[in-house]
């Protein structure tokens, strides 16, 4: 049954915050829409306020500040894509968006959208996650930034409160010394839910140790997560396949993953060991 | 919520039409009479109702009609006409790219957006770009042959 809705379509992101504290606890962000949209024809968000934020031009762009590269919110998956500070700076970012769905999804879901809905297997995380990002929420009163990694909690849970809305997503530039590596693995090439999604950004030393590591695995447990015991197990070696092989297994070992349609618990824990140690590997191969 | 009166520029006409909010765009145009557009999964999956909202791609069912307020629609019909049809158009009918015609539609749009980007794509990019849209029929051999056909002639013609 089609949901009845409040629409609001505010101009500008003062308009947005003023509408987002006032609506309070009924207040519900629209970014992209696409997974929003689509509730709404199955009776889902009955009585909600919809505020839709795709006319905020201040919450779209990509951009170098203070050693970060800052994106706004309602940035497109199809900006993410050959925009050359991603290119450059993110190239984790960048194969996951160009995996993300397809391309009429991806020219109309955002980042922020993709983050607050806050799906086990959302694309966009585990990159951000190994490069660091930090989220900003911003309310009408107040303005905080988080670790990525503490915004989401859980299953579609997130520590996004009533009155905020996710403005901005930024990353330190990774070093010239760093290398990323990312795979999904779905059940077909385009539009796919990932089974298992992981994204490696490495630091390398002049003397060849590993200096900062960050692993991040999606769709293997509640939320998408870092595998720490793995990135410290790295810090500080060199990487050789022993060491390489012993992180992946840790990886494997930190998946909390469940049976669905797409594959079984058993095969995303196989999997994750494969394709840390592949990804591993690659980075190894990269940086001789 | 009341309705209220928006305003949508398609295929070059112009609608003022008094909405709810809860309306998509795909049922909005199907009702204004522009079928062209399908209905298919209504979630995003098939791409059989994609139309050009300000030059860019979109599924017409992912997307509110406010949202669209003040819009430019395209949809597949509005590239060409039956005298002067589009090179997209005639080569999807001379390459056999279409059988059933419920994808058509939604793929020429898809095909649409990525010529208006990249004039000279290879196959690869090709198949991403309709990676959105699925065809039951054809097994997508003579689609992409028709949309490289297309690239080709507008090239020498520099028609599109």
């Amino acid at each position: 049954m089609q949901s009845e809705i409040e629409l609001y379509r505010p101009q500008d992101l003062a308009e947005a915050l003023t509408l987002l504290n006032q609506l309070g606890l009924d207040g519900k962000l629209l970014g992209g829409g696409t997974n929003i949209v689509s509730e709404l024809r199955d009776g889902h968000h009955t009585g909600k306020s919809l505020i839709d934020l795709s006319r905020v031009k201040e919450l779209r762009g990509i951009n170098l500040q203070d050693g970060y590269i800052v994106i706004g919110g309602g940035t497109t998956i199809t900006d993410l894509i050959d925009h050359p500070l991603i290119c450059t700076h993110a190239g984790i970012l960048l194969e996951s968006a160009r995996l993300f769905a397809n391309p009429l999804v991806r020219n109309r879901a955002t980042v922020a959208g993709n983050l607050t809905d806050a799906s086990p297997a959302a694309d966009t995380a585990p990159p951000l996650l190994a490069l660091n990002a930090e989220v900003q929420l911003m309310s009408q009163s107040e303005t905080r930034w988080l670790k990525l990694e503490d915004f989401i909690t859980g299953v579609r849970k997130t520590l996004l409160q009533p009155g905020e809305l996710m403005s901005a997503i930024r990353w330190p530039v990774p070093s010239d010394r760093s290398a990323g590596a990312y795979t999904k693995v779905g059940l077909r090439k385009a539009d796919a839910i990932s089974v298992l999604s992981v994204a490696v950004l490495l630091e390398i030393d002049a003397t060849g140790m590993c200096k900062q590591a960050g692993i991040a695995l999606g769709a293997v447990a509640p939320l998408p997560f870092r595998v720490h015991v793995a990135e410290t197990l790295l810090i500080g070696k060199e990487l050789k396949p022993e060491l390489i092989a012993e992180a992946s297994h840790l990886a494997a070992e930190a998946c909390r993953p469940i049976d669905d349609i797409r594959g079984t618990a058993a095969y995303r824990k196989r999997i994750t060991a494969v394709i840390v140690r592949r990804l591993l590997t690659k980075i190894l191969e990269a940086l001789k | 919520m009341k309705p209220q009166v928006i305003t949508l520029h398609i295929n070059g006409r112009t609608h003022n039409i008094a909405l709810s909010p809860n309306l998509t765009l795909l049922t909005v145009l199907r009702d204004l009479g522009y079928t062209d557009v399908k209905c298919g999964c209504e979630k995003g999956d098939c791409g059989a109702c994609a139309i050009l909202l300000n030059g860019v791609a979109v599924n017409s069912c992912l997307v509110l009609a406010w949202q669209a307020d003040e819009g430019e629609i395209i949809t597949a019909a509005g590239l060409g006409t039956i005298e002067n049809p589009h090179p997209l158009q005639t080569a999807f009918s001379d390459a056999g790219a279409i059988q059933c015609g419920y994808c058509t539609p939604g793929m020429i749009i898809s095909a649409k957006s990525l010529l208006d980007q990249k004039p000279h794509p290879t196959e690869a990019e090709i198949r991403d770009a309709i990676s959105g849209n699925l065809c039951r029929c054809t097994g997508y051999a003579q689609i992409v042959q028709a949309i490289q056909s297309a690239a080709e002639k507008m090239a020498d013609g520099g028609e599109g």
